[in-house]
């Protein structure tokens, strides 16, 4: 789960980690006001959205995707500035490297005073699965792309790790400042920096942190630019602050409503709709999918043990995609009966109807009874054998109904 | 012979009093499995009926352990309690018998909560850990067997390949097309797909090595992190078997996750293609498709001269 940056920085605040002055708001109105209260001369008026490449990003109408604006973040010198900025970025589309071309609305932004910049770092805190621990993973190169970093100069990327639940010791702040040139007052603050986000990250059960750019100020202060944080949804029983947090408008709608079924829908652009149970059966069975010459719609993981609501529901979702043009359910029974999916098929086709072309490939628990419920339903449904004889059952039927 | 559990390995279940517990509790003993009691704190010197037994539950593992000769402990608590029910598995293990192996099914577990285990686990260097969010480990015998997680028993028989595998219901697919050519299974483990876990594939790849039964190896990732390149990396230093690999997601895109936590290609890494490749470079028998993941075994066992053609 994601948050923006304004809420990314109030935790920050709360954990002590310096950040800049800033306000959240909703319209020009409360832009305007920030600018007032903030009263720093030069303030940057920054997108809220769940990507990120915002300041290199592209700002678009709506309706008629026409250019409104180069660049999501604009450092504005005066009131007039911030109401023409706010004005242009609310309301439109921000395109992005990493929000693909349909983009996203903006309809929050953040205004935060302006800071004199000596130097930008890249900082950033993560779980690392390869040494079953946390990492912190920072460079000089502040303001790129880490992935750039990573490829152009990866020495400049230096790392220290901590297990367990006590977060970062001191002594290794210190030395990751120290490779990072850090001396004097500077290194004080940027160990008593990394530290606090350890124990912010730990405490909020957060999947990422990450700082880009990390400034260091002619004064040798330092402070977070910027802020990015995850967090690991699993851990959602023990917070439910983040209920205030999730911005909704963010989330696709329809994958929202798979997650509370207990389904688990990722929208694809193909247009062969996929039922399947469990999550690596549901990639291979897009990936034969794409091997015969079609192209998965979704992917959409019922589960280990779904029954006929949760079949029904997963058969409305994936009917909702406009562009599927035919849909192939994969089950193998382990847990879960054939014979349940087979009466969940049934009642999803009887509520919903069929006009598409059905392939289902049943194998394993129960598997005689649920082909037999099947073939007796009278239905249009097209029964297949094995995994590869459904794949290519479903990718003949769409095409000839193309 | 079979890796880490024997046909008739003594298994504890913890959170026997559960929904799932329970389920699966009686699934295991119809299959054969030894189980012999379970645990639930506070309802200790009760009994749960599971399939035809009634068996003893006990209020710690501690006590379960030292009244019942457990080797094996199978959980199916829920997140928000499975990471101390691990943890306590481990102790137990230790104290009472020097050594245990641990098998958590619970799908859910709070990242942070699991690599606090796996630093915890570094005190009991005896004690394995496979999951969590896996199906399971099994070790089918020439009547019933040890089938310890959720994976459905029929399709087993026993053999001569070993399974091991990040998704549970695409092992299932393995499992029968292994029995559909006429092949059995040694052991088959499900390691699960979240990011940190108790036993990777390395692990696994080294026990098969090790187990004279064992004569071909059926590996099946997916993409997200490095696992598949580094025990691709393994073998080609230390494989004399043959291996047949799988990886699932070569049509998922980058940044989404795909159902478990560890599935999603991250900054460019991870996908299936960079794994395929390092599978060709290690000379892994490499099924390009999953339904033939059995003609791609038959095939390599051939070559291997342990098959007539």
């Amino acid at each position: 789960m994601n948050i923006h940056e304004y809420q990314a920085k109030q935790m920050f605040r709360d954990a002590g980690v310096s950040v800049l002055d800033g306000l959240h708001c909703r319209n020009v109105g409360e832009a305007i006001d920030a600018y007032r209260k903030l009263g720093a001369g030069v303030v940057a008026v920054k997108s809220q959205i769940h990507a990120g490449g915002r300041g290199k990003g592209t700002l678009l109408d709506p309706k008629t995707r026409k250019v409104i604006m180069e660049g999501g973040v604009k450092i504005a010198f005066s009131e007039d500035e911030v109401r023409d900025y706010s004005d242009r970025i609310l309301g439109n589309l921000l395109i992005t490297k990493q929000t693909g071309e349909s983009g996203k609305l903006v309809t929050n932004l953040y205004v935060e005073s302006g800071c004199d910049i000596a130097h930008e770092y890249y900082l950033a805190m993560l779980v690392d699965r390869d040494s079953n621990s946390l990492l912190v993973m920072a460079s000089r190169e502040g303001g790129m792309d880490i992935e750039e970093v990573a490829e152009t100069n990866p020495d400049s990327i230096h790392k220290i790790t901590s297990s367990g639940k006590s977060g970062f010791d001191r002594d290794s702040c210190v030395d990751l400042g120290s490779r990072l040139g850090l001396i004097g007052p500077a290194l004080e603050k940027f160990t008593d920096m990394v530290s606090k986000l350890g124990s912010m990250f730990i405490e909020s059960d957060c999947s990422m942190i990450e700082i880009n750019p990390l400034v260091e100020t002619s004064d040798q202060d330092i402070i977070a630019l910027d802020a990015k944080v995850s967090f690991d949804e699993n851990a959602s029983f023990r917070h439910p602050e983040w209920d205030d947090l999730r911005d909704y408008g963010e989330e696709e709608e329809i994958e929202l409503r798979a997650k509370k079924t207990g389904l688990s829908y990722v929208k694809l652009d193909g247009d062969i709709g996929c039922m399947v149970n469990g999550a690596g059966l549901a990639m291979a069975t897009m990936d034969v999918i794409k091997l015969y010459g079609g192209e998965p719609a979704n992917f959409l993981d019922v589960g280990g043990g779904a029954d006929e609501n949760q079949v029904t529901t997963a058969f409305s979702i994936i009917l909702e995609d406009p562009n599927v043009k035919g849909i192939l359910v994969n089950i193998f029974g382990g847990i879960m009966r054939c014979d349940i999916i087979a009466k969940g098929v049934i009642s999803a086709v009887s509520k919903l109807g069929l006009e598409r072309p059905l392939v289902v490939r049943l194998a394993g628990t129960n598997v005689e009874e649920g082909k037999a419920i099947l073939s007796e339903s009278g239905l249009n449904i097209h029964a297949a054998d094995s995994l590869a004889d459904g794949a290519e059952k479903i990718v003949k039927l769409v095409k000839e109904g193309a | 012979m079979s890796i880490w559990v024997g046909e008739n390995a003594r298994v504890l279940i913890q959170g026997i009093t559960g929904n799932q517990g329970r389920f699966h509790g009686a699934k295991m003993v119809e299959y054969g499995t030894e189980i012999v009691g379970g645990v639930t704190p506070g309802k200790g010197g009760s009994t749960v009926k599971l399939h035809n037994r009634d068996l003893p539950v006990y209020n710690s593992m501690n006590e379960a352990i030292i009244s019942t000769d457990a080797e094996v402990s199978v959980i199916y608590v829920p997140p928000p309690y499975a990471a101390a029910a691990i943890k306590e598995a481990a102790k137990s293990f230790h104290d009472v018998r020097g050594e245990g192996l641990i098998v958590c099914i619970t799908e859910g577990i709070p990242i942070l909560d699991m690599i606090d285990v796996v630093s915890d686990l570094g005190q009991y260097p005896n004690v394995r850990l496979i999951g969590p969010n896996c199906p399971g480990i099994i070790t089918p015998g020439a009547e019933g067997g040890s089938k310890i997680g959720i994976m459905p028993g029929h399709i087993h028989q026993k053999g001569r390949i070993g399974i091991v595998s990040k998704s549970g219901t695409l092992t299932y697919e393995a499992v029968a097309q292994t029995t559909g050519i006429g092949e059995g299974q040694t052991t088959c483990v499900g390691i699960g797909g979240d990011p940190i876990q108790g036993t990777g594939f390395i692990d696994c790849l080294e026990a098969f090595e090790k187990d004279p039964e064992t004569e071909a190896i059926v590996m099946i990732g997916e993409i997200g992190g490095t696992a598949e390149e580094e025990a691709a990396e393994w073998i080609k230093a230390n494989g004399t078997k043959p291996v047949v690999g799988f990886v699932a997601g070569a049509t998922a895109p980058p940044g989404k996750r795909m159902g478990h936590a560890g599935a999603i290609i991250s900054g460019g890494k991870g996908t299936a293609k960079e794994k395929i490749e390092a599978f060709e470079s290690a000379g892994i028998h490499v099924a390009n498709d999953p339904s033939v993941i059995g003609e791609v075994l038959r095939i390599a066992l051939i070559e291997a001269g342990l098959r007539e053609p």
